[in-house]
């Protein structure tokens, strides 16, 4: 017996459709192929924190322990931390009200104060006491570390002195890198920890210490702890990937840290013997001054340390810091 | 005078029962006699409900806590757990037997077991039927599994005793114990706290984060920044709680997932067929069990067959009347006395055991035969290569073990160590270390290095097998550092040797101090990867390089430079187990040659 005209136009209605919509998610989703080995498109995504030039202040303070008569007071990290970023009109030069502020120490390395290859925590401590006191709404102090991180922030001495002074301290985790656009000479697309870049500020508080590849390593290194990935490929071109990166992340400030400073077997060290305490901190806006002036605690010359000339290149900076007439603290 | 008062609390009682029905507080009345059971009973089945949930929660939680997350409230540079998490492990008197045997010693911790057996020797097998966490999981799914497909007769029929299967979990006991005395704590394959820790630990966790991991990552696709902080602070509470700090991964794990998911699955036909019938542990109990100053007393004329009892059974112990109760096998749930209708069955201190066998129902002479050939398994099984002949040079042990052989006595492949280690470093061996070393732990550098200054698999081991050693032992202050193999340069794939390209990355994460790797600053030629014009040969270009070579004194063998080394695949830097401290044979310098030490 046949079929009603209304069934069979149903039926017929209703197989059109699972072949419509069949053809139209295949239409949607077609994939002609092939490969592709674009790079990156679009900007830049580069981060700049720096904060309006004042030329009435200074650029760069050097704040150095050296009254043989006060060595208690005057050889504090703190207190080097303080006079010289003081030296610079202040931490309200940097930071505003209700700031979120993220304090960028180098948290690398599984080892203790006393081996000198991490921040001094003290130095940190302080940097971050002194961006509440300007006003900060939130301090995050963060680095993404070589050795294992939970180690490396304990051990450091960096979490606690960071928690005890209210810094919310994010432990790195693999959900907290995306993938960015570099567009540098070397370093094309790359995970980059979104922990420091959701910031208002960014202040760099890195160590100066002795690195056997590039020589010397201090600030503009420090943001190698932005990058997640297999950084080891970094090393094959070292000074560009450093200069790449500092192009990237131009902090609000940089603190860098030379109380006791690594002198052989860097960056790790772990041999209290190969480090001097030189009692000094210096503060600077200027990344590529900073580490010349860094290069020279060492025994290394700027023209030694490649990247140096390679950021004055990109205008990140001057190697020649005499030029920023460096104030005493 | 007499009568009314014997006869007024009942009146009481019906009242009172009456009202509790009306509010829906009326205990279940059992069929038959309509009477509920003892209240002390009562009473004592919620206390094991409570004592099951409560310790699985507790063995979870260790479970949780083994590995090291930092604090902000602690600045201390020797890292120890603040927990004891193998605490589960030190109470197992199965692996106190086993060490014992193998290395006529009680390490440590495990002196703790003498307390379950204790408690086994005035309850009986309280342990399967109370504590044990991976008893209360086959509890669990001896529950939900069956739930439509094994009720009513077939249950019955599942739960009575059935003397040639459950007479298995003994021989396997046997066995196990003789290849301890014959020097390999093989048995702890068997364990079921090793097994929960394993399967759970390397198996059941990790998956978990992976799947929490990709809904993460779906998440962040979605770039909504509201759901990203949603997701990233539950990802960051499960990392604090439950998960390890990253994703680990664990070599050739599927083996262990499979079976634990086989011996579950068990279930859907034989009630709790892993408790009955596998456990050793259980097995080992069982023989103790004889001694219980409490257990069960049967009135047999009062049962009607009415098989409730065995319905709730979850020992396959016999409860039901007509037969004798098999106390070996009983792990004192007490089900059987709450479904009793007719008060058949009875718990009490010292009761008469005029219908108990005490005793587990072995047959000597199988007892003696799989006995001796657990003993023949060990020295045939090290017939294959790998420990006498040909020691397998990804045989890499964890810093702080004690000589192969004694480790082999020792290890009971409980995973703790493997769980603890914060790089991942160490994974169950597969056949690396022979069939014999199944499971046991082997550090795998590719996927995670020894962390320097960490000596958490020693702290967790429950058996020696893993010593627990000092910071200053480890990293060699004022001694020599312990050493877990050497590191090899495979010069064909290293960038500076072969390739005229800087790289050094594995002496920058060398730790030692001074470091094992050194760099040779060389000037080499290198072809420049543009031709010339009219397509002559690319010219020559000289490039300043730094050569690593490794110091075989100085190096530990942690595997910092394997781990680091930027050649992805098979990395141009690579460890393997030779000149590890705790051999005297597997070494390379001669002036680490004693041949007065043994080993």
């Amino acid at each position: 017996m046949a079929i009603s005209r209304r069934e069979a136009l149903t039926r017929l209605g209703a197989a059109g459709l699972v072949l419509g919509s069949a053809a139209a998610i295949t239409r949607a989703s077609f994939d002609r192929g092939g490969i592709d080995i674009a790079s990156a498109k679009g900007k830049p995504q580069v981060r700049d924190y720096r904060v309006p030039a004042d030329g009435a202040l200074p650029s760069m303070a050097i704040a150095a322990g050296a009254d043989p008569l006060n060595v208690e007071a005057d050889r504090d990290p703190a207190s080097l931390t303080r006079r010289a970023i003081d030296a610079l009109g202040g931490m309200r030069r940097f930071v505003s009200r209700g700031d979120v502020v993220v304090v960028k120490p180098n948290i690398g390395w599984d080892r203790t104060p006393l081996h000198a290859a991490n921040t001094n925590p003290r130095v940190v401590a302080e940097v971050v006491r002194l961006a509440y006191d300007a006003g900060a709404k939130t301090v995050v102090v963060t680095d993404a570390s070589c050795n294992e991180p939970n180690r490396c922030f304990q051990r450091s001495g960096i979490w606690k002195a960071a928690y005890d002074v209210g810094a919310e301290v994010i432990i790195p985790a693999e959900h907290r890198f995306r993938t960015m656009r570099l567009r540098g000479e070397v370093l094309d697309e790359w995970l980059v920890y979104t922990a420091l870049i959701e910031a208002d500020k960014v202040i760099n508080v890195p160590v100066a210490k002795h690195h056997n590849l590039s020589g010397y390593t201090g600030a503009m290194k420090n943001w190698y702890g932005s990058l997640g990935g297999r950084r080891n490929r970094l090393h094959q071109n070292i000074d560009v990937s450093i200069a790449d990166l500092a192009t990237f992340m131009q902090p609000t400030l940089t603190v860098l840290d030379a109380t006791r400073v690594l002198m052989r077997n860097g960056p790790q060290g772990g041999n209290i013997a190969d480090t001097k305490e030189l009692h000094t901190v210096c503060a600077s806006i200027d990344q590529v001054a900073a580490d010349a002036w860094g290069a020279t605690l060492i025994g290394k010359t700027a023209e030694e340390i490649r990247y140096l000339a390679m950021g004055e290149a990109r205008s990140l900076g001057v190697v020649d810091f005499a030029k920023l007439a460096p104030v005493k603290a | 005078m007499a009568e009314r008062r014997a006869v007024k609390p009942a009146e009481l009682e019906g009242a009172l029962a009456k009202l509790r029905a009306r509010l829906g507080l009326s205990p279940k009345k059992r069929p038959g006699s309509g009477l509920p059971a003892r209240k002390l009973i009562r009473g004592l089945v919620w206390a094991r409900r409570a004592t099951q949930l409560g310790l699985f929660a507790l063995f979870s939680w260790l479970l949780f806590q083994t590995g090291f997350r930092g604090s902000f409230a602690s600045d201390a540079t020797e890292v120890r757990l603040p927990y004891p998490v193998e605490a589960f492990l030190l109470a197992d008197p199965f692996v106190a037997a086993m060490t014992l045997l193998s290395t006529k010693t009680v390490y440590r911790g495990l002196a703790w077991s003498l307390g379950l057996l204790l408690v086994t020797l005035v309850f009986g097998r309280v342990f399967c039927g109370w504590m044990c966490p991976f008893g209360t999981l086959h509890h669990f799914f001896g529950w939900i599994f069956p739930s439509r497909y094994l009720k009513g007769g077939s249950r019955v029929e599942q739960n009575k005793t059935h003397p040639v299967r459950q007479r298995v979990k003994y021989y396997l006991l046997y066995a196990f114990l003789a290849a301890s005395l014959a020097g390999s704590a093989i048995g702890g394959l068997f364990d079921p706290i090793c097994i929960a820790v394993r399967a759970i630990g390397l198996g059941v966790l990790p998956a978990m984060q992976y799947v929490t991991g990709t809904a993460t990552d779906w998440v962040a696709e979605t770039g909504s920044r509201p759901a990203m902080r949603v997701a990233d602070g539950a990802t960051d509470f499960l990392a604090e709680t439950v998960y390890s700090n990253e994703q680990p991964y664990f070599h050739q794990t599927w083996l262990i997932v499979i079976s634990l998911a086989a011996i579950l699955f068990m279930n859907r036909f034989v009630p709790r067929f892993w408790c009955r019938v596998l456990c050793p542990l259980g097995a080992f109990l069982g023989v103790f069990a004889r001694f219980a100053l409490f257990g069960m007393e049967k009135d047999h004329s009062k049962c009607t067959d009415c098989n409730l009892c065995l319905v709730h059974c979850q020992g396959a112990d016999s409860p039901q009347g007509g037969v004798k109760w098999r106390q070996d096998e009983c792990h004192m749930c007490m089900n059987c006395e709450t479904a009793c209708p007719e008060d058949v069955i009875k718990f009490r201190f010292l009761p008469k055991r005029d219908s108990t066998l005490s005793v587990p129902d072995t047959q000597r002479r199988t007892a003696l035969t799989v006995a001796a050939a657990g003993a023949a398994a060990i020295p045939a099984m090290r017939i294959a290569d790998v420990i006498d002949a040909n020691y397998d040079h990804r045989v890499i042990r964890p810093p702080g073990s004690v000589e192969e052989r004694e480790f082999l006595e020792r290890c009971i492949r409980c995973a703790e160590c493997m769980k603890v280690c914060p790089n991942n470093a160490l994974h169950p061996a597969w056949f690396e270390a022979g069939v014999e070393g199944l499971w046991t732990p082997i550090l795998i550098p590719r996927i995670g290095y020894c962390e320097h200054s960490c000596v958490l698999c020693g702290e967790v081991c429950p058996t020696g097998a893993i010593q627990k050693i000092t910071e200053a032992q480890k990293l060699g202050i004022g001694q020599k550092p312990i050493s877990i193999g050497t590191a090899f340069f495979d010069h064909g794939r290293c960038l500076p040797w072969s390739m005229g390209t800087p790289c050094i990355v594995c002496e920058e994460f060398c730790p030692t101090s001074p470091k094992a790797i050194w760099v040779e600053e060389v000037d080499v030629p290198k072809r420049s990867a543009t031709p010339g014009p009219e397509g002559q040969e690319p010219p020559m270009e000289k490039v300043h390089v730094q050569r690593p070579h490794v110091d075989p004194s100085l190096c530990i063998g942690c595997g910092a430079c394997e781990k680091v080394c930027p050649i992805q695949d098979k990395p141009a830097v690579y460890v393997t187990s030779v000149g590890e401290t705790r051999s005297k044979t597997n070494i390379i310098l001669l002036e680490n040659t004693s041949y007065t030490q043994k080993g």
